[in-house]
Order: C-alpha cells, then structure tokens, then sequence
C-alpha cells in the first residue's frame, strides 16, 4: 500500500518533467503554444504535438517535422532540418574551381547536372567566357535528360507514399535508361562532373545519338502509361484533388518557384523569361496549373517531362558541328595529343591540374530553372584560383517554407501528401 | 538588370529620400549591385519593392558572405527581381564586424519578404550576422548547441577537433 503511494509520488513530478523536457520546448516557443495563443485556445484544449521523422519514409530523406494535431487536423507545423549538413558551401572555398565541380553536384542529388550548371555558369560569367555552341546543345539534352529523371523519381516515390506501389517501378524503368544514356555520354550514371568551366568535359560518343532518339521516341508512350494509371485514379483524384492549395500571391511571397508556382497558374520559368543556353533557339511550352492542388502539380510536372523530350529532340536534331569545349588553354584542359608534342600544352595541363585557372575578382550570382524552380549559385571571386565564396540558393531550401501554409487545417494524410508534391530533396536543403 | 545609368539614377533617388542609404554601386558581368548602407537597408528594399517605377517585389535570393581582410567585412546580398520586366539588381548590405563576442546587426527584411525566414537563419547560423525582428532566430543547419560561425573566413577548415576511437581508452566517455 504504501510502496503504491510512494510510486505514484515519485511518477507525478517526473511525468511532468518529461512533459516539459519536449523538443518543442527546447526549440522555442512550442508550436502547441504558439497556435493555443493565436487561436484563442485553452491549453488543455486537445492539442497534441507529434514527431515525424527523421528517419520516416515518406519525408524523402531526413527531414524532421514538428506537427500540432487536433484530432487528426494540423494546427501547426515546423520544419527542422540540418541531419545531412556537410559543409559542402565551406569546403568549396578550400578547393579550386574545377575541383569545386564534383563537389556541388552532391548537394541536390537527383539534379546533379543543374548544380554544376549553376556553378559553371557563375564561373564563365565571371571569366567572360562564351562557351561554343555545340557545349550549349549537349548541356541542353542532358539538363533536360535530368529533368526528366528527377521528375521520374519524384513520380515514382510521390505515387507510392499514396499507395500506388507499381509506379515506383514503371518510373524507375526508365529511370534507368536516361543513367544508362548518362553512363554512355559521361561514364558515371550519376554525379557525372560531365560539365566543365567552358564546355564539356567529352564529345558523345557514337551511338549515344541512336539511343537517345530511342529513348525519346518511346517516352512519351511511357508518360502515357504513367497517365493512364494515375491521371483519372479515383484515389489518385480524391487523394490530390483540392489539396494544399495556395494562393499564388503567397506562393510569390513566399519565394516559391518551379512547378509549384506554375502550378498556381504564374507562367515563370527561367527557360522562357531569361533564357541561357540554347534554349532561346528551341521551341517548347511551359505548362502551367489553374488551381494550385496536388493534382495540378502532379499534372504540371508531367507535361514537363513531354515538353522535356520535345526539347532534347530539338536539341539533338539541331546540334552543330564544332568544338564541345572553349579553345581557351588558360581555362581548359589541352587535348591530350598536344601534350607529347607541346611543351606549352604541357606546361598548361600542368599548371592546370596542380593550381587550377585563376577568376579575376568579382561577384556573381547565375539563375538556372532546376526541376524544383530557381537554382542559383553565387561565386565571390578573390582573383586566387579558389572561390572565396559559393553559395547556392536552393529551390527545396526556400519551398520548404510554404509546407505549413499547404498544410495547414488539412488532415495529417494529407501532409504527407502536399510534402510529396512538393518534391524537396534534402541534400539540397542541407548542402 | 538596369543598365549602369540606369543603376545611378536608382542610386541618386535613393540618396535623395535618405541621405547616406547607398554608398557605393558597381555594374559587372551584365549584373547591378547597390552597396548599401546596413542601417537603410528597410528603406533601400523597401523603396526598392514599392516605387512604381521600380517594383522589385520578389526576392530571389538571400546570401551572406565574408569578404575577409577587406573592410567592412561581411556583406548580406539580396538578389531582388522583377519578373513583370525580368529585371534584376542586387542589393548588398556592407556590415563592419563590430569584433569580440558581439554579432553585427541588420534589420531583418522579413516584413517586407516572408521568404527571407528561412535564408536569414542560414546566414546567422554560418556567419553570425543577427538580424533585428526576425520572428525565430535559432540555427537551421548547424546543431542547436553548436558553438562558432563555421563559415566566416577565419573559422579554419576541419575546424572541430576528432577523437578517434583509438584514443577512447585514454579519454573514457568522450562520447558522451
């Protein structure tokens, strides 16, 4: 009797130590507080903060999220990141430019070829470089290629965090192709380091144009496929219609871009509005949504992957001719039959490789449309043949902030749900 | 991007409404930057956002850097857009580092543009810049408990010290 006594004692203090040792607390104001004050709630009105992630399959990778719940509604929503933090932005600034290039393909790793054209880019600008035409056009095919592959593992993984489990394997059959492409062209199937500071690293190989004709006279039948089981699914449908939306105001005043924007109905893509590349010579279209719910996302991103294979067609049916890299022997590699004949080119290759090409001071910030929206690389240049600085604006980093507006007063399924149509990567969002 | 009359006409109203708000501008590489004086930064974005003729109301990007052993030495860039005009211009705030223990200050813009909550955490996480009225300045990338600004110039590289496993005999319960 009295040992009963005593437990229940002990237990009462220690209950509400553990109560307020909540991360919540240790974060700041808790968002259970913070929504009871807004909405005029009593504390002990029945609210609950739950824990979602790190490690939970349908957060695309490491990404924590502190949920207030009444009932099964959320009240309020924080996200935490920083679980796959490298530090790549510091050690940037501790290796030359070229050497930068691998490096900054590890942050966003499903759109490897975008991160190193924001890098690249950055650099050309700040050096005055103009890079030859045929570098644009395979830059163009496979950007594009890349799109099409980060969309497909976007389809793949969004489709079975709402139960449709075949997708993910249709998607990720072609998936492997567009790897199996890369791996011909570039030698790696992923983080390719196939852009260089004025070109590209090789030419395509023979073969590669026959397989890519191939690949895109098959794809958009695989986008019908991929259509024919989602578009008109009744759980697909009831699952994403009307959901998370936002209104597109908010969207743009949150700094939202990408598909997500264009899914609101604002017709803002990088490709069209301030065209880099070749891309001014192609001809495509931007799809744009009306409502701004998970199914205009869905819908947006899948005509993109159509118009991306229009645009590698083009691309590869009016590709010149011509070097794939800049004859500049300060800035690129000499071609390797030079060397046994030049000493110049061997003393460039040399002084190359060791030190790396020096950028004349300056500051620049280089835009490019990732699959996720706006990708931007800043590179302060110091006149050393390293950056004193880069640093990437990450489209995931910045849509992030609009999760809690999609969220908000909707049901907890349906977060999962706005989270996978929001498509972020979270090496991106950590660096 | 305005061109470089275009940029000192920016400049020149800008000082006309607040005396002493830009202090310097460049024009390289096709890219506008006003160099601005950290205590006007609200007024400069703020002109900058509203003006009719100017309406850069979208703010792209939010980055932080350290221009180490120049003076002042950090600057906080504001890449700002007008997508109607698909004009950009730069907006770089000179802080001085006020040196010891305490940070630099800026106002925090995120009145003005809600997309700078996330962005100026990170800058205050790596570079220790606080900014004034931010609604939840805490470290996003960095641990809650992590000590020092990891991406000043002056923090060094493999700055944090490694105890191997090695040692665990000689240093019981280093991994506590």
């Amino acid at each position: 009797m009295s040992s009963t006594d005593t437990t229940r004692g002990s237990t009462e203090p220690r209950g509400g130590d553990r109560l307020a040792r909540t991360d919540a607390r240790v974060i700041g104001t808790s968002p259970v507080e913070r929504t009871a004050i807004e909405e005029g709630l009593e504390r002990e009105e029945e609210l609950l903060t739950i824990n979602m992630g790190p490690h939970h399959p349908a957060t695309h990778g490491v990404l924590r999220l502190l949920v207030s719940l009444e009932g099964e509604i959320v009240r309020d929503l924080k996200p935490i990141m920083g679980y796959v933090h490298t530090g790549i932005e510091k050690n940037c600034e501790d290796k030359a430019y070229w050497k930068v290039i691998p490096f900054v393909e590890r942050m966003d790793y499903i759109s490897y070829f975008f991160q190193m054209e924001a890098f690249c880019g950055a650099v050309e600008r700040l050096l005055e470089l103009e890079i030859p035409a045929r570098a644009q056009y395979l830059r163009v095919i496979h950007l594009e290629l890349n799109r099409i592959h980060s969309h497909l593992v976007w389809l793949g993984t969004s489709a079975l965090d709402l139960g449709a489990m075949s997708m993910f394997f249709y998607c990720f059959r072609e998936r492997d192709r567009i790897l199996d492409l890369f791996e011909m062209s570039t030698g790696q199937r992923m983080h390719t380091r196939y852009f260089q500071v004025g070109g590209v690293f090789e030419d395509i190989p023979v073969g590669f144009a026959r397989n890519l004709r191939a690949f895109c006279d098959e794809m958009p039948s695989r986008i019908d496929q991929y259509e024919a089981l989602l578009t008109r699914n009744e759980i697909f449908l009831q699952r994403t219609k009307g959901i998370g939306v936002v209104s597109k105001e908010r969207l743009l005043d949150l700094g939202v871009t990408g598909p997500l924007l264009r899914a609101a109905g604002e017709p803002w893509d990088l490709r069209k509005a301030d065209p880099s590349l070749c891309y001014g010579d192609l001809d495509f279209r931007i799809p744009v949504g009306t409502v701004g719910d998970g199914w205009d996302r869905y819908r947006v991103r899948v005509q993109e992957m159509r118009e991306s294979v229009r645009i590698i067609e083009q691309a590869l049916e009016g590709m010149p001719e011509g070097p794939w890299i800049v004859d500049d022997r300060k800035v690129a590699l000499p071609p390797r039959h030079e060397l046994s004949t030049s000493m110049e080119s061997l003393i460039h290759h040399f002084k190359l490789v060791t030190e790396g090409f020096r950028v004349p001071p300056g500051e620049t910030y280089n835009p490019i449309e990732s699959p996720r929206g706006e990708l931007g690389c800043l590179v302060v240049a110091d006149g050393s043949a390293k950056p004193a600085r880069v640093h990437f604006r990450d489209p995931s980093f910045v849509n992030l902030q609009a999760l809690r507006d999609m969220c908000l007063d909707g049901y907890i399924a349906d977060l999962i749900q706005n989270l996978a149509m929001l498509d972020p990567i979270l090496g991106g969002i950590d660096r | 991007m305005p061109d470089a009359p275009g940029l000192e006409l920016i400049a020149q109203e800008l000082n006309d409404a607040q005396e002493g708000s830009v202090v310097g501008t460049y024009h390289e590489h096709g890219q506008a930057c006003l160099i601005v004086d950290p205590r006007h930064i609200l007024h400069v974005l703020r002109w900058l956002r509203d003006t009719p003729a100017q309406q850069y109301r979208f703010l792209a990007g939010l980055h932080a850097a350290d221009y180490l052993p120049a003076e002042p030495r950090f600057g906080v860039h504001y890449e700002l857009l007008n997508m109607a005009r698909v004009e950009r211009v730069r907006v770089r705030a000179a802080l001085a580092d006020p040196g010891g223990e305490e940070l630099p200050e800026l106002d925090s813009c995120v009145e003005l543009f809600p997309t700078a909550e996330f962005q100026e955490r990170e800058a205050y996480d790596f570079f220790g810049i606080s900014f004034r009225g931010h609604p939840d300045q805490r470290r996003i990338l960095m641990p809650e408990d992590y000590v020092g600004w990891p991406q000043r110039r002056d923090f060094p590289m493999g700055g944090e010290p490694v105890i191997f496993t090695r040692d665990e005999p000689t240093a019981p319960g280093w991994y506590e």
